[in-house]
């Protein structure tokens, strides 16, 4: 082999290293986009979110006519019955939920990029694993659970994830039902170090159109606890032979929004032109104050 | 060997150009050349309705003296919000302190945002009637003239790449937090961030996450975000002069 030979394929080698590194790097440009979302975040509790103050409180979710129906017909006493008790909350409930987020991430061995996020859970909330390999989700006749299948992209710096296959349960703790049809899409907005959550919630049997919450969470240094305590049953007395309920009309809290804040009794339960600015002008003159 | 060499230094002059810290959010200023119309990285001009999903009872009507959760206030702000008068507000030409930049965007209202220039947005409400101009060029404003404290203070923006708008505001007069008198100082800091998503089905929505920094009257930040959907035109716009109860 002569020199011109040797300096050919060292050439060639040269290009072939390179540009493998290239390859590498365009592909890596992805990861770089991204922004770390791993750790402990505190929640920043100042929008009253959890709206489970008063039994019959639905506003600000846009309830279709049949959700409506089925929220006024629960009873909170449902959660004396031993199978109710840790029944626990739909994915919802990160963003109305009072508590901090522990976000972990499962990364490939050999190519290092991030397989799956999983968001720790509460007492009464699942952990969620949000899965980043591109896996599809799975047949809409596939198993439904508490916290349902959920799968994520990156869209610049905000991850974007999609859950479905939830199992009915509850848009608000207080009664305003979820279907297992729902569909949650949530955002990822990371500004330093705060983390703020814009959630989109699609429901075709139980809202009128999308219901759209956001909530922010500070990068805390104290770690939050992965999970919660475990839930215990416990035998609370009898409930009677039927599940605790109200038949139409006979809800007896239907008001108790309005006496207490006076608020109309169409916001509070839920028709969905009261979450529009017009509707103020339908609100008769405000109580006076106190 | 001289290839190799070439080779390596494209290599090298790639990665430098490419990489930026690791960890970091990828901001970049826009170019000094440029203005901030031509760099925008998201479209936020249009009409916006608020999407009145949290805190009904604070913002759709005018809470009950003594409602104050879950603000962080502090004693002094809790002592002054008791002594909350809204015909005194009124008659004193301050029915406006709750449509100031501390609590604009959290209004049961819509927004216009169009461009007044090339480097400064301009935000008005149709509630309260009041306008915002969020200036791209800080250097407008010097620190010994600030100005006139107004209830929309004097605000800088610049855009964060790669699709997010951030706003720092100052120089306000004191307002509210909230209709029934949940106070802030003149000397409170607020910072925004302005995002947009699509609305699954059609439409978009405009997070806007705004921190208030006062610690006179509040024990930490505090933070909201509040959700607006896009409108197709002004064809609902209703402007209304603002009102203390």
């Amino acid at each position: 082999m002569g020199s011109n030979a040797v300096h050919c394929k060292m050439i060639r080698s040269t290009f072939t290293i390179f540009g493998a590194a290239f390859l590498c790097l365009l592909a890596g440009r992805t990861a770089l986009a991204q922004v770390e979302l791993t750790g402990s975040w505190t929640p920043r509790n100042h929008e009253f979110l959890t709206g489970d103050g008063l039994p019959v409180d639905f506003t600000g979710i846009p309830l279709s006519e049949e959700g409506r129906i089925r929220a006024l017909s629960y009873s909170e006493s449902q959660l004396e019955m031993v199978e109710h008790q840790c029944q626990g909350w739909p994915v919802f409930y990160l963003v109305q939920g009072p508590f901090g987020l522990r976000i972990s991430s499962e990364t490939d061995p050999l190519k290092g990029n991030v397989i799956s996020y999983t968001i720790g859970g509460w007492e009464d909330r699942a952990p969620l694993t949000i899965w980043m390999d591109g896996r599809p989700h799975p047949s809409e006749y596939a198993l439904h659970t508490r916290s349902g299948f959920t799968t994520g992209t990156w869209e610049g710096n905000t991850l974007v994830t999609y859950t479905t296959h939830m199992k009915a349960g509850f848009l608000r703790k207080t009664g305003a039902p979820s279907s297992d049809e729902a569909s949650t899409t949530m955002r990822f907005y990371r500004h330093g170090d705060l983390l703020t959550i814009l959630e989109i919630i699609e429901d075709p049997i139980y809202l009128a159109e999308p219901w759209i919450l956001s909530r922010s969470f500070q990068l805390s240094a104290t770690p939050q606890p992965p999970i919660g305590p475990p839930c215990v049953t416990a035998y609370e007395g009898s409930v009677g032979p039927t599940a605790p309920h109200y038949l139409p009309e006979k809800n007896p809290f239907v008001d108790e929004m309005t006496k207490k804040y006076g608020v109309p009794r169409d916001a509070a339960i839920g028709k969905p032109e009261t979450l529009y600015p017009e509707y103020r002008k339908k609100i008769a003159p405000a109580a006076p104050v106190r | 060997m001289r290839v190799f060499f070439i080779v390596t230094l494209v290599t090298l002059l790639f990665v430098s150009a490419q990489r930026p810290a690791a960890g970091q959010n990828v901001t970049a200023p826009a170019a000094a050349a440029t203005t901030a119309k031509a760099s925008a990285p998201i479209d936020i001009t249009g009409y916006w309705v608020a999407f009145v999903t949290e805190d009904w009872r604070f913002r759709m009507i005018t809470p009950r003296k003594g409602d104050y959760q879950p603000v962080p206030m502090t004693q002094e702000a809790r002592k002054v919000a008791d002594a909350w008068d809204p015909a005194a507000d009124e008659a004193s030409g301050n029915q406006c302190k709750s449509y100031g930049a501390g609590a604009i965007m959290r209004l049961a209202a819509r927004f216009h945002i169009t461009w007044q220039d090339d480097n400064t947005l301009r935000i008005e409400s149709d509630s309260g009637m009041q306008t915002r101009l969020l200036h791209f060029n800080s250097s407008l404003q010097t620190a010994s003239s600030p100005g006139e404290r107004t209830w929309q203070g004097y605000s800088t923006a610049q855009w964060e790449k790669p699709a997010s708008l951030k706003i720092a505001t100052t120089n306000l007069r004191p307002g509210y937090l909230r209709k029934n008198g949940v106070p802030y100082s003149e000397n409170a800091a607020v910072t925004e961030y302005f995002d947009i998503a699509p609305i699954p089905g059609g439409g978009q929505v405009l997070l806007v996450t705004a921190i208030v920094d006062d610690p006179q009257y509040l024990r930490q930040p505090f933070t909201t975000s509040s959700q607006f959907k896009r409108e197709a035109d002004g064809s609902k716009w209703d402007p209304t002069p603002c009102t203390a109860k």
